[in-house]
């Protein structure tokens, strides 16, 4: 492989500084929200999520290494691939806190709905690459890409995981509005989306709907799923402006959620970092979010554009949807917030899409 | 850099360039929103979070619902629940946890070293979780924790309703056993509501039931002050109650039963022959499942998991035995239907029955004489059946003992039933990958060799003979109601199969049965009553074999004993409970297993009495009426 000049000069320490400020809060959190007093240690877990950001590293250098147009070839294959694991999860996956969403193989886990939610931006980004219709797509010319996107969704549900299906939902949606769909027609699709409501109502499993009841009504399960609403939000608030210090936080202590390490650990940081803290990671993330938009307006063809806006809009709606739960103001659905939370699947498949917007970025020089 | 930004803008996409401007837009909104609710809960009501995060003000005190009743089919009751007081300690509310444990084990006169080491036992346990000092304590206790409440932060009483059998060991085997749920349950468990430390059904109904027993947990989200004395309760659920369960169990059959069994090991199952509902079933040795609901302590877990009599096992549904000479009634259906017997010529048995180089013998020296099938049956005659085997063959007699539901699960809702085995030329191959030695079935053909039934099935086998060739699958719950006797679900007979049976065969079989009690010679003369007559078959099961010599039981040692049969219906004219007995290790079917079934015989036809009186007013009563 020759290595064009160019392209070590053009490359992007923005995004690779931003990426490597999230993982250390992730993995500095994840030892504390797992620091066990008694024993004296933490466990294996950092441990390990720093195993898989040393593969998360690969990937992303894996992502840059060629050149992005060669993704046009590959989305098929890699969404082929994608479907195919999570089927594979469904006839042979583990189990684990009620759905089975990982395969083991032996050294590690893997959790195929965490790389399946990139291979919707590659797909889609290969579909929208060519110059819109003046007037914009109509539902009609959407339908293919429909056919592609059910199939993940539908799978991730039945594992199953809410969280991710709206993920990969939400993600499409965006695609489609950025690569060009009619407003009149994104009407039309959100008012057959709340028609369809009732019916996905049906298929939630029981627990998924107390989360959304309680979410809507907290008093409905103070025992349960609204006590621990309340007790992450003790943790937030008990922060205050300056936190009580790196592993001086008690509310993690109690063990109030399973989840403390991933989906919550916003609200361990929290409680350390106060709000200072907060404002900070947020202003982290507000910048590589801001970031990648410049790069989109920037990108040398359409092709790349949405590449870097379907990888960044993951950010954007894993970040938004993550901590707007964990502080209260949206129901509990299993999201992780990127490249922080624990998670290994979750880690390499966000840095690879890290690599992948470093890629259009170093390349938007080069004709 | 400003002439490549000339050339992007002209090739790049125009369109996304326009929509990410508004992004940017997006962007600012969603991340003020985000910074805003960080405000508000930080700084803004920051100190009143921080408060509540202080020893963890914020709890949860959980109470689980009432666990259902049990009744038995006449209403009486088997299983309820009784409040009863928790001693529970969390150590994070004390400044000095040993002192406060020290005081506290002078109030209750307790064992100082035994509270400390509860307490360093369960010291990896999540913070502020409830520690159990002492389970249903008594009230002394009670009274002395609630005058010293002040001295003793982090020490409070729970309320708890715990289960109580009210007959103790009696139904032991049917009712089941509550234990913490263990871990492996929990995980699958989880999304139903189970947490740790809950209890839940480990064995028999309390098991198969717990769905319906168990009820919905309630409690309360409370704020305590910084002792963990509650302030005030900021949310409450109240708990549910579960479903009463109504049983097809008699208690007083259930009683005599258990009683005749009493000292020794065995089980009686009586069941009623129209429906396949169970009217008793005891094992012995039992095991007192009220120890089990007040928390069982290691050491007596540990004593009846290595009892060598196996209290723990439900020898109706679990234990597999040779049916012995209770097989024969299977052999002489199977002779009669297949045309091989012609039951009124006479045979002569000499006490020993050559076949291939080898000679079986008759229980009885000397052997019988000359005998018929009547004869045979009344008298248990070993010869006469020994010739029958190889006539029939193996795959046929296995034909009509499957036909009859031995060598399957009857499907009763116990778990780990056992099916037994009942042996064909098949089954020898793919087990042994050999053939079937003819040998072999005269071994079977009194109950012996590879056949192995339950109790349970010689029941059902009896209550199928009685009912004219149905076969019920036995059943144990009659009625779920919830608390306020509404019926939530309810359950009749379920019909296996019925089998076609010639009406010379069942008057045949029926009459040397009736003989066997009540005949001369009959080897089954005391399960004779004068409150109902009773219809049987006795029983002696080999548990080794013994060549040439005749030992008397008492000669051999305890293990190697016999087993001993008895199964029965009644009343003779018109059937209405069929019984099997089985005493291990009791010798002869006719002495040790008869006269129990006799008991509960006996008792079922003590309650029949008052009742077909009533009936009988009742009857007259409608008479009028018309």
């Amino acid at each position: 492989m020759q290595i064009d000049r160019r392209l070590i000069s053009h490359f992007d320490w923005t995004l690779f500084f931003l990426t490597l400020a999230f993982v250390a809060a992730g993995i500095t959190t994840i030892y504390s929200a797992n620091y066990d007093l008694a024993a004296g240690h933490a466990g294996g877990l950092p441990g390990r999520q720093l195993t898989w950001f040393g593969l998360g590293l690969i990937a992303m250098f894996i992502a840059i290494s060629f050149d992005y147009h060669y993704i046009d070839r590959l989305a098929y294959p890699f969404y082929g691939a994608m479907l195919l694991l999570l089927v594979l999860v469904m006839v042979v996956g583990h189990s684990g806190g009620g759905s089975q969403r990982w395969i083991n193989l032996g050294f590690f886990r893997l959790q195929p709905s965490e790389p399946a939610k990139l291979a919707i931006v590659l797909v889609m980004a290969k579909y929208f690459q060519t110059d819109e219709p003046a007037r914009g797509y109509y539902l009609r010319d959407l339908g293919m890409s429909f056919l592609l996107v059910a199939p993940l969704v539908v799978l991730t549900l039945i594992q199953p995981d809410l969280g991710t299906a709206i993920i990969l939902g939400i993600v499409f949606i965006s695609m489609i509005l950025m690569g060009g769909l009619r407003m009149r027609s994104f009407a039309y699709l959100v008012g057959a989306g709340l028609a369809f409501l009732p019916i996905a109502w049906h298929f939630l499993k029981q627990y998924q709907r107390n989360r959304i009841l309680t979410f809507l009504d907290p008093d409905r399960d103070p025992l349960g799923a609204g006590y621990h609403v309340i007790q992450s939000q003790i943790a937030i608030g008990s922060g205050g402006l300056f936190g009580k210090g790196y592993m001086h936080g008690t509310q993690n202590r109690l063990d109030f959620l399973p989840a403390q390490h991933t989906d919550f650990i916003f609200a361990v940081f929290s409680e350390e970092w106060g709000f200072i803290g907060c404002a900070v990671l947020l202003l982290l993330y507000f910048t590589m979010i801001a970031y990648c938009l410049g790069l989109v307006q920037r990108a040398k063809d359409r092709f790349g554009a949405l590449l870097v806006f379907g990888m960044i809009a993951i950010v954007f709606w894993h970040v938004a949807i993550n901590v707007a739960m964990v502080a209260g103001v949206m129901p509990v659905v299993g999201v992780p917030l990127p490249m922080v939370s624990y998670g290994g699947s979750a880690l390499a498949s966000m840095m690879f899409a890290i690599g992948v917007i470093m890629n259009v970025s170093m390349r938007r020089y080069i004709f | 850099m400003s002439a490549l930004a000339e050339i992007n803008k002209q090739d790049g996409a125009p369109e996304l360039r326009r929509r990410a401007s508004l992004l940017y837009l997006i962007l600012v909104i969603a991340f003020l929103g985000l910074v805003t609710r960080l405000v508000f809960l930080q700084i803004i009501y920051g100190e009143r979070y921080t408060f509540l995060s202080e020893n963890n003000r914020i709890r949860i005190k959980r109470v689980p619902g009432t666990r259902g009743m049990m009744f038995d089919r006449n209403g009486q009751l088997l299983v309820d629940s009784r409040p009863s007081f928790d001693l529970i300690f969390v150590p994070e509310d004390t400044d000095d946890p040993e002192s406060t444990l020290r005081l506290l084990a002078r109030y209750l006169k307790r064992d100082e070293k035994e509270l400390l080491k509860t307490y360093e036992d369960g010291k990896s346990r999540a913070a502020f979780d409830e520690m159990v000092l002492g389970r249903d304590v008594d009230w002394s206790s009670v009274v002395a924790v609630e005058t010293h409440q002040l001295e003793l932060p982090g020490v409070t009483l729970r309320t708890r309703p715990r289960r109580n059998y009210a007959d103790g060991a009696m139904a032991a085997h049917v009712l089941g056993y509550l234990g913490e749920i263990n871990q492996k349950q929990l995980n699958i468990l989880k999304e139903q509501g189970y947490v740790l430390g809950d209890e839940i059904g480990q064995y028999g109904l309390e098991r198969r039931w717990e769905e319906l027993l168990r009820g919905q947990s309630g409690g309360q989200q409370v704020e305590v002050d910084a002792l963990g004395r509650r302030v005030r309760v900021l949310h409450e659920v109240t708990d549910v109650p579960g479903y009463t369960v109504r049983l097809t169990i008699d208690r007083q059959m259930q009683e005599a039963a258990y009683e005749a069994l009493k000292g020794k090991e065995g089980t009686i199952v009586a069941l009623d022959v129209h429906s396949g509902a169970i009217l008793a079933l005891a094992s012995t040795p039992a095991f007192d499942p009220n120890v089990f609901a007040r928390g069982i302590k290691s050491e007596e877990w540990g004593a009846l998991v290595k009892d060598q009599l196996r209290p723990l096992s439900n020898r109706a549904t679990q234990g597999q035995f040779p049916p012995g000479s209770t097989f024969k009634i299977i052999m002489a259906i199977a002779g009669l239907e297949e045309g091989v017997i012609q039951p009124e010529s006479f045979i002569q048995d000499p006490g020993f029955f050559p076949f291939g180089n080898r000679s079986f013998r008759d229980w009885k020296k000397g052997g019988h004489g000359a005998v018929n099938l009547h004869r045979a049956i009344v008298e248990s005659c070993d010869v006469y059946f020994y010739q029958l085997g190889p006539k029939l063959g193996i795959d046929r007699i296995a034909k009509w003992a499957r036909a009859f539901g031995l060598g399957e699960k009857s499907g009763i809702a116990l778990d780990d039933e056992r099916s037994g085995l009942i042996p064909d030329t098949e089954w020898k191959r793919k087990r042994y990958r050999q053939p079937w030695f003819p040998g072999e079935t005269v071994s079977v053909a009194i109950g012996q060799g590879y056949v192995t039934v339950t109790p349970l099935q010689l029941a059902n086998m009896m209550a199928a003979l009685a009912s004219g060739g149905k076969l019920y699958r036995p059943y144990l719950v009659r009625k779920v109601e919830s608390v306020d006797g509404a019926t939530v679900r309810e359950y009749g007979p379920e019909l296996i199969r019925t089998i076609e049976l010639k009406a010379d065969t069942l008057s045949r079989v029926r009459n040397a049965l009736a003989d066997v009690v009540h005949g001369p010679g009959g080897t089954g003369g005391a399960a004779r009553s004068p409150l109902i007559k009773v219809a049987g078959k006795t029983g002696t099961a080999q548990v080794i074999e013994m060549k040439g010599t005749y030992l008397k039981s008492e000669q051999l040692s305890y293990f190697n004993r016999d087993h001993a049969w008895f199964v029965a219906y009644a009343p003779v004219e018109n059937p209405q409970v069929a019984i099997a007995v089985l005493v291990e290790h009791g010798g002869h079917g006719g002495d040790a297993a008869a006269p129990m079934a006799k008991k509960v015989f006996e008792k079922f036809a003590e309650q029949q009495k008052p009742a077909a009186d009533k009936q009988q007013v009742s009857a007259n009563g409608e008479t009028r009426a018309n």
